[in-house]
């Protein structure tokens, strides 16, 4: 899960990290109501989970009321990069001596949790890592010990920020990796994290990824669920509970399990096709899950035919194929659909279809076979 | 031969009375595994279709001899059951279980590694591990794995995908070549075994002749085994690499599957595989048509 940064910033502080006091609003009216309480100069800034928000002209600096009106007006409803503003986050504005970077994120090759640091800040972190790679101090840290303050006192050293900025920074990092570990986070970025001229340090904007098989565990988790940013097509899916990833074509994909979705999503485009989406509906397949499943899939207007591939293992075939015919009568589908089943009691499975094949319910025996007819079954009616 | 586990693993089931372990822990002793033992604290003393069950994993491997634990255990208990497994003095964990926390799988691989040297953990989020016609631990379906056949050149199987383990099985059996092990390495950010360490028993087991390995976008296991391959494998590769096509920035289903900051795609995998001397098909199908003209060389 993605937070905004206004969500980021509250979490942080939830683990004392330094943010600029400020406040998320919806609105112009908000906005200045918002700005008048925190007091004067104050940046209004869009709240969108895409990077360079600052060229786009979604970051402003206002020094009193009329500015904060003019920027919010401007801001809110902004597109900016396919994305449309729709809060805005009213901060106090700081006075920046220095711009640092500071993340944690897992280490998936070493299996460790890792640490890095920059006073190069401010920047896009992976355009430091290229060219000026000794500018990131990199720490691994094993999750069994944690983040030591002799190690991360080390650390610190190890990157050469101002020496001002020493103490500030090793109490942020520290807090940053509890944030890290007990938010259950994949992962937690602070850039730029920022020195003032009186010798403050603290966190001007913030990225977190929250890890969703944690959420057993932070039940307050539940409400960045519902800003999650989704097409219409996942929201659909994910309120059925299925796994959907919705891409640009026009083959619809009913998988069951991941490995298989995207081998399906693979070989449609071998084939000269273009996939509308990934969908895994998991391992039991039985009809009211493909009968959601196609839905979600046929709400899509861009689908012109659907590949339905199944593999039965533990589910059977013939258990499967049955599931099929129950949700084909209950979903009115009027695009071509072409099924591919295989595994246990295959041939059971294809028993049971064969009464209702028609050119709109076709079953190919292999997967590149059912491939290629279902890209041509689209062609067919474009 | 076999790797990891065969005819005389024994295996206590941990989550063996709630549903999804009675399902599977029994279809596994109906395959011919020797489920000698469940655990639930609340339940010791009883049975689930006359396998006893006991209070902790320590009294099952005293009165069992058990050497492998599977685990059943819905998400939150998985940490403490891994750690518990280990402690009760199993030397192969089997964690079936998907949803686990990304910070706990970090936890306890470190907590294993240094604690527990010796003790293996398979998953979490996997199917599984089978050696087919001997033990099927998991929730793989048995009959659509060949048995390795005496004589004639098996392969073995390591997959991080379930679906894709079971289409590779199938494959394999379909063209009539036996399997010695397929382990299912699970599609989770910090697996408990890599592929490496698969590929690293396959090389040593006399039976297996060539492997058959499964590998999806996200993560560098695939690169990390390539070089593992030129390195150190003598018997031939056959790969397949799931989400060529797939968006960046979007997980596939697997928590480990995403394609990040330009890393982790199925092109840098499928290169680094070729680059090692590993035949890689495009898809499942034409992977198995690969392993067979592989096969036939041999």
């Amino acid at each position: 899960m993605d937070l905004y940064e206004y969500q980021g910033k509250q979490f942080f502080a939830t683990y004392g990290i330094p943010v600029s006091p400020g406040e998320a609003v919806r609105t112009v009216d908000e906005a200045v109501a918002a700005a008048e309480r925190i007091g004067y100069p104050v940046v209004v800034k869009a709240q969108v989970q895409v990077g360079g928000r600052g060229k786009a002209g979604g970051i402003k600096l206002a020094d009193d009321v009329h500015q904060v009106r003019t920027h919010s007006e401007a801001i809110l409803g902004m597109d900016i990069k396919g994305h449309t503003v729709e809060v805005v986050w009213i901060e106090l504005a700081s006075d920046i001596a220095e711009e640092y970077y500071a993340s944690f994120t897992l280490d998936r090759s070493a299996k460790q949790h890792l640490g890095m640091l920059s006073a190069q800040g401010g920047v896009e972190i992976e355009a430091v890592a290229e060219s000026d790679p000794d500018a990131l101090a990199k720490i691994w840290i094993d999750p069994v010990d944690g983040l030591t303050e002799e190690a991360a006192r080390a650390w610190v050293a190890a990157a050469k920020l101002n020496p001002d900025a020493t103490e500030g920074t090793v109490d942020i990092l520290r807090k940053l990796y509890t944030a890290y570990t007990e938010g259950d986070a994949d992962l937690t970025e602070i850039n730029p994290l920022i020195l003032t001229p009186t010798g403050a340090v603290h966190a001007l904007d913030a990225k977190v990824t929250l890890d969703g098989n944690s959420v057993f565990r932070h039940p307050d988790y539940e409400q960045y669920e519902a800003t999650q940013v989704r097409d219409e097509r996942e929201q659909a899916a994910h309120e059925k509970g299925l796994q959907y990833v919705g891409l640009e074509g026009y083959v619809g994909v009913i998988a069951n399990g991941a490995g298989l979705a995207m081998s399906t999503v693979d070989i449609v485009n071998q084939v000269g096709g273009k996939p509308a989406n990934f969908l895994d509906i998991g391992g039991g397949a039985n009809a009211d899950v493909m009968a959601g499943a196609l839905e979600v899939i046929t709400n899509d207007p861009n689908v012109r035919s659907i590949f339905i591939n199944i593999f039965g293992g533990i589910t059977k075939g013939d258990e499967v194929a049955n599931g099929i015919v129950t949700a084909l009568g209950r979903v009115d589908i009027t695009v071509p659909i072409v099924i591919r089943l295989d595994g246990t009691n295959a041939d059971a499975g294809r028993a049971i279809l064969e009464p209702h094949l028609s050119a709109k319910l076709q079953l190919a025996p292999t997967m590149v076979e059912a491939a290629e007819a279902v890209v041509a079954a689209a062609g067919a009616r474009s | 031969m076999a790797i990891f586990v065969d005819e005389k693993t024994k295996v206590v089931y941990q989550g063996l009375t709630g549903s999804q372990g009675r399902f599977y822990g029994l279809l596994n002793r109906d395959y011919g595994t020797q489920v000698v033992a469940g655990t639930n604290p609340k339940k010791a003393g009883t049975d689930v279709d006359g396998v006893p069950v006991y209070a902790s994993v320590a009294d099952a491997v005293e009165a069992t001899g058990a050497t492998v634990s599977c685990i059943f255990i819905p998400a939150p208990g998985v940490k403490d059951a891994v750690i518990e497994a280990a402690g009760g003095g199993v030397k192969l964990i089997v964690a079936i279980t998907e949803g686990v926390p990304a910070h706990d799988e970090a936890w306890f691989f470190n907590k294993l590694k240094r604690d527990f040297p010796d003790v293996q953990l398979l998953g979490p989020n996997c199917p599984g591990i089978i050696s087919p016609g001997k033990c099927n631990i998991g929730i793989t379906a048995g009959h659509i794995a060949k048995a390795p056949v005496a004589g004639k050149p098996n392969v073995g199987i390591v997959s991080r995908s379930g679906t894709l383990t079971y289409q590779a099985l199938y494959e394999l059996k379909l063209n009539d070549i036996g399997v010695t092990t397929c382990v299912g390495i699970g599609g989770d950010p910090v697996p408990g075994t890599s592929f490496i360490d698969c590929l690293a028993a396959f090389e040593a087991d006399g039976d297996t002749k060539a492997v058959m390995m499964i590998g999806e976008i996200g993560g560098s296991a695939e690169e990390e085994a390539a070089a593992f391959i030129a390195d150190k494998m003598t018997k031939p590769v056959v790969s397949y690499v799931a989400g060529v096509t797939a968006p960046a920035g979007k997980k596939m289903g697997h928590a480990g599957a995403i394609v990040s900051g330009g890393k982790g795609t199925a092109a840098a995998k499928q290169e680094a595989l070729q680059a090692a001397g590993v035949r890689v098909g495009q898809n499942p199908t034409e992977a198995g048509t690969l392993m067979v003209e592989v096969v036939n060389g041999l």
